[in-house]
């Protein structure tokens, strides 16, 4: 790995290279693409939670002026359960039955028909004209409820997975995981203070500003083109044509722009529908959600109840930890309960506990990946917990986290023992923090929380191509959803020795670069980074091999310096350096173009730990929450472009605090989401929050060249606790659920 | 359906266009104009991602009839760019990596300059507020606060 | 030799042992080994990942398995 102090512009923050398209309004996202002779499509929407398809009738619709395709379920084909698309997105069964419903409505605003017209009221009059008999049935909403022996099934095929015998019976249940280590019954007799607790939060929104768009265009040999915008298009291309059952050589997939996605664009749901009706109508068809049915009908993230119970010494070390998960898929399996379980005690070095968590089925939306999916809520859980265990106790909540903290050789409670992570470093360093040693506010209260994300490593390819004029291009294929071709331009230009300014990093489409995996997991700067890295060392390769060509010396007696090929010390060689521009001026008489490119599997992606801390204060008349400051660190192990780290760090903390004190899917007992736009889903805006001050830990991963861990997940998982944690500061009374909005806050006030 | 004449100046091009009664000013631009720089988050008003200036006014372009920029003059971010390069608000945003996905940046730039234009020296609440119309879900909005707090240095110094 | 241990989704095809130890050299003969052990458990191992001597795989085909090395199957991670 790179040494910090070699480092010349990997750290800086040079101004991103589509930076200027997008703040003139050039970029063009997924809805500003049209085509010449396009087609405007809409989609039909269940109006009930639960109910039974029982026909659909799309003649009339089809027989109207202006109407050129109609779908519904029953022209798509049926999948076999179990088959994975590539490394993303979970069953492709359940994926394709959410893409459009078949014999069952699951939930409000679920798709049953579409259709693709010469202009979007048309297509608003044809959704009209679709007749849907429905079997309405009794939805199922609540969580425990649907656990229950007696609750109505969503799915008669659900039989429970993960547990060590297939149960004989289906239920809502879709899986169950587990984690356990030592022995929970003397942890806890061993206690001095045991603290235990139900905690619920409902359903939330990535909330990206920008609704699903798509363009299909297929042509009369039946090869389709798709513009979307994507986390990844080359996992949409594969999930595309399994649901559609064609091949992948015919789809050609082309992300746009992309407005945000937090894991909400990490599968499809309009593209297979869109190339279907491309396909029928022999036009190029035009998808766009309305901002309501993004928020009936993607995302959101799981609702859950999770119960804790934590015991501890009187010198605050925890001696048994203990948890039930219970998170919500929606209408299709997909929870990410795995991840619940698995992140809830990750932060602590700790010889018992038990964890078990369940995945179940209820009416609402299929959930969909959010920021650190399935650890927001499991965590929150067991920081409060430790909040109250640090009262009991009359300790500081930083102090408490210190005593438990997992550090390098700690066995993970998910199995392997941790590499270096910076845990103890986010502690220290927020123990030094001039925010932290600062007097809490009069009237106001602090809380302390820790969050914890995996990250990820997987497939990623980049090709490096060098210009006549020695110019760098890098080609990958991750879309940039917060300045990754910057970081990319950035290691580049680093492992290269040449100028940021002389390296363009661009997104290729599915047939101008290799196979990467969706923009997600945290995995982008660290995996395809690593690949871009490779991929320039394989142009110092052939550079050092060409300047050996020219000079008629061994190519081992070539270095590579500062972006130019220099003989080795030692070597006797009266030879002007080679720069990378001298080198692509006579590439032709070296070899032809000058070309690198790399593919791996990016293992070791380091885990990111971070500790928050925030300031709020508590209007008793009304309930409102105001936060006065916000403090969040984080281990990044290295940050490639620092402001954006920042950003991150900064931007998962605003949608954490929303998570928190305000946002949730609110529904009535017909299952109707009653909230399903931007005034009554309340994200924060800028006069909610405070200037988020970040302090970014590098404690270097060395699976990575530069010591990239991955940062933008870690950010959203810290806040929920830092809020409850802090708002039972100010007030003196916990509140276990989330969101605490003004309503629920007065409820606590009256109560108590 | 008869279509309504509209007459309007846009970014100070004089500009003709039909549009259907009902027909929103996000609608023409993006679909009649070809002015796809403002974008649709939401079409009810609560996200800012389309905003515009109407004769100095700041307005969401999905809850104004396209027919109603009749005789007005109407500015887009297409507009703010002026001869000379980006606007000081487009290089404070690109230099404080004011952006992530950039799709709300357009309407941010619109509203900060039309405060701006009104108030050259707002201090932070007043930013925050101002800009409280307009949805950013990456930021978290520190470093747009920070963009707009040194674009209006930065003109204070060259006024 | 190599300690290997089981999460408990992969339980029911080890009959319920949490872990055992053998000699092998990489991954893959790792994986032929529990296959011939335990008949249909290879398809469980490919969808999990699995964390060698604490560096995390996901797809882990040609990693060495020393003589000391703690093998952890987990499950398998994606993320937003």
């Amino acid at each position: 790995m790179a040494e910090a102090v070699d480092l010349r512009v990997v750290g800086t923050t040079p101004v991103r290279p589509d930076g200027v398209d997008k703040v003139t309004g050039r970029a063009q996202f997924g809805a500003d693409l049209n085509m010449p002779n396009m087609l405007h499509g809409r989609i039909l929407r269940s109006p009930h939670a639960h109910a039974r398809i029982k026909r659909v009738d799309l003649s009339k619709a089809l027989a109207m002026q202006g109407v050129y395709a109609a779908v519904s379920g029953a022209d798509f084909p049926m999948l076999a359960s179990g088959e994975v698309s590539g490394e993303a997105g979970g069953d492709l069964a359940d994926i394709a039955r959410n893409v459009m419903a078949r014999d069952k409505a699951l939930y409000h605003g679920h798709a049953v028909a579409a259709v693709a017209a010469t202009s979007l009221e048309v297509a608003e009059q044809a959704l009209d004209a679709i007749e849907v008999d429905y079997e309405v049935l009794p939805p199922v909403l609540d969580v425990l409820e649907a656990m229950a022996a007696d609750a109505t099934l969503l799915d008669e095929q659900c039989f429970t997975k993960g547990l060590s015998e297939t149960p004989d019976k289906p239920s809502n249940i879709a899986a169950m995981v587990k984690l356990a280590r030592g022995d929970l019954e003397a942890g806890f007799a061993a206690a001095d203070v045991v603290v235990e607790g139900e905690y619920r939060i409902p359903m939330a929104h990535q909330g990206y500003i920008e609704p699903h768009a798509c363009t299909a265009t297929v042509n009369e040999e039946g090869k389709a083109t798709v513009w979307c915008c994507t986390q990844g298009h080359f996992d949409f291309r594969t999930m595309t044509a399994h649901i559609l059952g064609c091949k992948i050589a015919d789809l050609k997939f082309i992300a746009s722009e992309i407005g945000g996605g937090f894991g909400g664009k990490t599968v499809v749901y309009l593209e297979p529908v869109a190339v279907m009706l491309s396909k029928k109508a022999g036009r190029p068809v035009k998808l766009v959600m309305t901002r309501e049915e993004v928020f009936r009908a993607t995302g959101p993230t799981s609702g859950s109840v999770v119960r804790v119970k934590v015991g501890a010494r009187k010198d605050g070390r925890i001696t048994a930890a203990k948890a039930w998960l219970a998170y919500e898929a929606g209408g299709l399996a997909g929870a990410p309960v795995g991840p619940g379980v698995m992140s809830i005690f990750a932060p602590y070095d700790l010889d018992n506990f038990l964890v078990e968590g369940y995945e179940v089925l209820v009416n609402k939306p299929k959930v969909a990946a959010y920021r650190a999916p399935g650890a927001p809520q499991s965590m929150h859980a067991m920081e409060v917990a430790l909040d109250d265990i640090a009262r009991q106790l009359d300790m500081d909540p930083l102090d408490l986290r210190l005593r438990n903290a997992a550090d390098e050789g700690t066995q993970a409670p998910y199995g392997p023992k941790f590499p270096p992570i910076g845990f103890k470093a986010c502690i220290e360093a927020a123990k030094k923090h001039p925010n932290y040693l600062a007097q809490v506010p009069e009237g106001a209260g602090r809380g302390v929380a820790a969050g914890f994300w995996f990250n990820i490593g997987m497939q990623s390819s980049a090709e490096v191509r060098i210009n006549e004029d020695g110019s760098v291009v890098v080609m990958e294929g991750n879309p940039d959803i917060g300045g990754s071709r910057a970081s990319m331009c950035l290691m580049a230009a680093e492992t290269l020795g040449v100028p940021y300014e002389q390296v363009k990093t661009y997104v290729g489409d599915t047939e101008s670069t290799g196979y990467c995996m969706v923009t997600g997991g945290s995995r982008t700067t660290f995996a395809t980074g690593m690949a871009v890295v490779r991929a320039c060392e394989d142009i110092i390769a052939e550079c050092k091999a060409r300047a050996a060509a020219t000079w008629g010396v061994d190519k081992d007696q070539v270095e590579w310096q500062d972006g130019t090929a220099v003989p080795a010390p030692g070597v006797n060689a009266d030879v002007n350096p080679l720069s990378l521009a001298d080198l692509a001026a006579s590439a032709s008489a070296t070899g032809g173009p000058i070309l690198g490119k790399a593919s791996l599997n990016a293992q070791g992606a380091g885990a990111s730990f971070s500790i928050n801390f925030a300031d709020l204060k508590v209007d008793k008349e009304t309930g409102a929450v105001e936060v006065l400051s916000y403090t969040a660190i984080q281990d990044a192990g290295k940050a490639i472009h620092p402001a954006y780290v920042e950003g991150q760090m900064q931007g998962g903390a605003a949608q954490g605090i929303g998570w928190a004190l305000n946002e949730e899917y609110i529904y009535d007992q017909d299952g109707v989401m009653e909230n399903a736009g931007f005034l009554d889903y309340r994200m924060p805006v800028a006069s909610d929050l405070p200037m988020i001050d970040t302090e970014i830990v590098e404690v270097p991963n060395p699976s990575h060249p530069y010591g990239v861990r991955g940062v933008g997940e870690t950010p959203i998982v810290a806040p929920l606790g830092v809020a409850a944690n802090a708002v039972r500061d100010a007030i003196g009374i916990r509140i276990n659920d989330l969101p605490m909005s003004p309503p629920r806050i007065l409820a606590a006030l009256d109560a108590a | 359906m008869s279509k309504v004449h509209v007459q309007t100046t846009i970014n100070g091009d004089q500009v003709e266009f039909l549009c259907v009664p009902q027909q929103t000013m996000l609608e023409a631009l993006r679909d009649v104009l070809g002015k796809l720089g403002t974008k649709e988050g939401c079409g009810t008003g609560d996200c800012g991602a389309c905003t515009i200036m109407l004769d100095g006014r700041l307005v969401c372009s999905c809850l104004m009839l396209a027919a109603e920029a009749e005789g007005q003059e109407l500015t887009t971010i297409e507009g703010i760019a002026g001869p000379d390069g980006l606007h000081v608000l487009q290089r404070k945003f690109l230099e404080h990596a004011a952006l992530q996905c950039g799709i709300c940046t357009p309407g941010f730039i619109v509203a900060a300059k039309a405060l701006l234009d009104r108030n050259p020296n707002p201090d932070e609440g007043a930013i925050r507020y101002w800009l409280a119309g307009n949805l950013c879900r990456c930021t978290g909005y520190d470093k747009i606060v920070r963009a707009v707090q040194d674009a209006a240095k930065e003109l204070a110094y060259q006024a | 030799m190599a300690r290997v241990v089981f999460p408990e989704h992969l339980l029911r095809h080890t009959g319920g042992q949490r872990e055992l130890e053998l000699f092998v050299d990489n991954y893959r003969e790792l994986l032929a080994v529990l296959e011939e052990r335990w008949p249909g458990i290879r398809g469980p191992l490919n969808k999990s990942a699995v964390a060698i001597d604490g560096q995390i795989y996901q797809g882990a085909f040609l990693e060495p398995v020393h003589a000391d090395s703690e093998v952890f199957f987990m499950a398998r991670i994606e993320g937003g």
